[in-house]
């Protein structure tokens, strides 16, 4: 076989808890098993790697488990395009190549929902997570006064966690409403993981980081980097902050762009697939994120059932059918209990951008009806990010549905295209 | 003790320790804007996961890498839109 063709029983696309989860179960098998990552290391966003000492220590053990299982793993590695079933068209720093499948366990993942507010393009203005994830990687916070803003449980842990590294967190703004969260709160005991949620509450009211619901960002001051911020509550009140970061997302969302590709079918914004995480198409399944945002708990046990299923031990896959159920239960809680308020979709100015890759703002998007035209016209979603951060704003502002996505998914070089052409059968 | 490795920003040499991720380097450089846009803004990392592409540098000539999810080497040449 080339150097620029590939063959695995089971390719899986992520090596985060869901694909790592997976990789374990296949490899209880006889088959081939390959795992290919887009970053440099594995462990997904949850457990990434530069931050090996301070991983919890259920990613110690899955990283450990991992490991010492016998799958092929290609860190670097982007999808960039299918162009036959079973196909798929990857590309490293060094090279590229086709990697053939029988079977595909897309474990890609989520990101976080940005939601455009007029300043939101400032330097030192971050997702809630991003500013997480560089902190765990070393971005220097000594001093430097933080607002976390947004959504979700996810901003007590990032509060905690830069208030650790140095930084001045002077207030975790939540849109939610208290009303909400209590509702919230009062559900997760019977769900398992509401160990988590208590232990990041107490912390952040440990640390006396202010905690104020029914708060959000209205616009980010500053010139060429972030100076300060605007908080509104419901009441209308507003209130100014002086800061040097903001960190501010509204949730998750799940990474779809290869399911839509491969011509999955997608159902009110995530991967349909059935018990055995197999998706609509003939041999592609899907774990974690991308059916449902539901961290964790939900990843590793999607991933191991995809794994088991795709190996054929549905034994193995059936005893975790139960557990399955409880962090789907958790999803639905977290969906309601963090759902955007209406106010949100109506933050941006005539001159605020929303399509960050093409400098596209509302009002060029004003004159559009859909995704289709708003590319023709404005370019929005035409740049490298290929519209993952502006096709959840417009469908969350507008309402806008993405059918497809536009091959190549993540950008490649001509070079990788020309050389490995390959005839369609 | 961990190994240090020298890289070329913008014409400066910078030395950190191995393992450090390229868009931390240049935060602790002293880097705020890592890109301009299309219409000239400056423009700085967000997703801190290589969704969004705002981290983008050129390295080694190589144009739109994303620096956030790229580990510093040896030698490297790393050009930000200063």
């Amino acid at each position: 076989m080339s150097d620029t063709t590939k063959h695995f029983d089971i390719v899986i696309v992520g090596a985060g808890p869901a694909g790592m989860a997976a990789a374990v179960a296949a490899s209880q098998s006889h088959r081939s098993v390959a795992v290919i990552e887009s970053n440099p290391w594995t462990g997904g966003q949850l457990w990434r790697r530069p931050d090996a000492a301070a991983t919890p220590r259920a990613g110690r053990h899955w990283h450990a488990r991992f490991k010492a299982c016998k799958a092929h793993l290609i860190t670097e590695a982007s999808v960039g395009d299918s162009i036959a079933p079973g196909h798929l068209l990857v590309e490293t720093p060094a090279s590229a190549f086709n990697l053939f499948y029988d079977r595909l366990i897309m474990a890609v993942g989520a990101r976080e929902q940005f939601m455009p507010f007029p300043g939101w393009t400032l330097p030192n203005v971050f997702g809630a997570g991003g500013l997480q994830l560089l902190a765990k990687s070393g971005w220097p916070l000594q001093g430097k006064r933080v607002v976390v803003a947004g959504s979700g449980p996810l901003l007590l842990a990032v509060g905690a966690q830069l208030r650790k590294r140095g930084a001045r967190v002077l207030c975790i703004a939540e849109q939610t409403s208290l009303k909400h969260l209590v509702r919230f709160g009062l559900t997760l005991p019977r769900l398992g993981p509401s160990k988590l949620w208590q232990a990041l509450v107490c912390q952040s009211q440990l640390l006396g980081v202010p905690y104020r619901t029914g708060y959000w960002p209205i616009q980010a001051h500053g010139t060429d980097r972030l100076e300060g911020v605007t908080l509104r509550r419901a009441n209308g009140a507003t209130w100014n902050v002086t800061c040097d970061m903001l960190g501010c997302a509204f949730g998750m969302v799940p990474n779809l762009e290869l399911a839509r590709l491969l011509g999955c079918d997608i159902e009110q914004g995530t991967v349909r697939v059935d018990t055995w995480q197999k998706t609509s198409v003939n041999q592609v399944y899907c774990a974690g994120e991308p059916t449902g945002v539901g961290g964790m708990d939900r990843a590793l046990i999607e991933g191991q059932i995809a794994g088991y299923a795709v190996t054929d031990q549905p034994d193995k896959a059936r005893a975790l059918f139960g557990p399955r159920q409880k962090t789907h239960d958790f999803t639905r809680v977290l969906n309601q209990g963090f759902a955007l308020r209406d106010e949100l979709r109506t933050l941006t100015t005539p001159d605020t951008i929303v399509c960050r890759c093409e400098d596209v703002t509302a009002a060029q998007l004003a004159c559009c009806d859909d995704f289709r035209t708003a590319r023709l016209y404005t370019r929005c979603g035409m740049g490298p990010c290929q519209g993952r951060n502006c096709s959840t704003a417009t469908h969350t502002l507008y309402g806008w549905e993405t059918e497809f996505s536009r091959p190549p998914v993540t950008p490649i070089r001509v070079r990788s295209l020309v050389d490995l052409s390959v005839e369609k059968e | 003790m961990s190994k240090h490795l020298t890289l070329s920003v913008n014409g400066r040499s910078l030395t950190v320790p191995e393992g450090t991720v390229l868009a931390v380097a240049l935060a602790e450089a002293g880097v705020t804007q890592f890109r301009r846009s299309v219409k000239g803004q400056a423009r700085g990392p967000l997703c801190g996961m290589g969704i969004c592409f705002e981290c983008s540098v050129t390295i080694d000539g190589k144009l739109h890498q994303r620096s956030c999810q790229t580990l510093c080497q040896e030698g490297m040449e790393v050009t930000t839109d200063e």
